[in-house]
């Protein structure tokens, strides 16, 4: 399917696509162009620093933690954040294991907590290779994990969304938590990526 | 949505531990079970409730019976010839049971 993205002057497939279907719902009644608008902008408020925020709560607070794998719904809410009717898993890094996250059929993502995917997750390439040779994708993202850490890659074909819970970096004791939102990358929470260093 | 469709579910004929072998069947259609993981044997890594069949809801149908829906552990190199990772280096899919057979 090798559709001509279009440029600026001349609107491509599935901006034609796009066009259609906003017209249609509106058309049909499904939505108002006010709530259409509203929820784009909503779609867009949303990015990793919610994903973020709840790594950084469960860092400092163990109970807390312990809510978020039993509970990430009721969890996350906590903290002011709805995850609508996503069903999350909040999968655990230990000094052992190391958790990655891909949808091998499409382009599952948490989007409720990390926002719009990053187009590589999307991209043929990660998809296949990540569940077949994790630790070359993770080299080629400047990810290099201890030799004696085994790696459970997630692949959400289904209706599980799933976000990873990092290891907290060392040395970031001192921090208090806001400071510690700060340090956690998008790609730590898929698993591509570590949290930076404080 | 899943949790409301439980009084018309299909029963989980499985349990957390079990062992179990993806069936290697190739029907047409949206199915949700990646190629890779067929025929393996894999083990239940959990429950995760019971959702429409997404083969029925990609064509506007009910879905129903809702199935369970399992989350499978496969070690990867039991998944990939010349598999050069760790030995535990494992693999977690989410499987519909319909997809799935006792391999105890």
């Amino acid at each position: 399917m090798n559709k001509p993205a279009g440029g600026a002057d001349t609107p491509g497939y599935y901006r034609r696509m796009q066009a259609a279907v906003e017209e249609l719902l509106i058309l049909r009644g499904v939505m108002t162009q006010d709530e259409l608008d509203r929820r784009v902008t909503d779609m867009d408020a949303r990015t990793y620093k919610r994903g973020a925020q709840v790594v950084a709560r469960a860092w400092v607070d163990p109970v807390y933690k312990a809510r978020l794998l039993a509970e990430p719904r009721t969890a996350t809410a906590e903290l002011g954040i709805d995850i609508g009717p996503t069903h999350l898993i909040v999968v655990e890094d230990t000094s052992k294991v190391h958790n990655i996250v891909v949808c091998t059929l499409c382009s599952c993502y948490p989007r409720m907590l990390l926002g719009v995917p990053p187009h590589w997750y999307k991209c043929r390439e990660y998809r296949s290779r990540v569940v077949r040779e994790p630790r070359a994708v993770l080299a080629e993202f400047g990810t290099a994990l201890p030799p004696d850490v085994d790696i459970r890659v997630h692949d959400s074909t289904a209706d599980m969304r799933y976000m990873v819970l990092p290891l907290r970096p060392a040395g970031t004791e001192h921090l208090g938590e806001a400071a510690l939102a700060e340090l956690v990358t998008r790609n730590s929470l898929i698993g591509v990526g570590l949290p930076n260093a404080s | 949505m899943a949790e409301n469709s439980t009084r018309s579910a299909v029963s989980p004929l499985f349990a957390v531990g079990d062992c179990v072998r993806v069936r290697n069947a190739h029907p047409p259609g949206h199915v949700r079970t990646p190629y890779y993981c067929r025929g393996h044997i894999g083990v239940i890594e959990r429950l995760c409730g019971v959702f429409p069949n997404p083969e029925e809801l990609a064509y506007n149908r009910s879905g129903l019976p809702a199935l369970p829906l399992y989350r499978v552990r496969f070690l990867s190199r039991e998944l990939w010839p010349n598999y050069s990772g760790r030995p535990n280096d494992v693999v977690e899919v989410e499987t519909f049971q319909h997809w799935l057979e006792s391999a105890a």
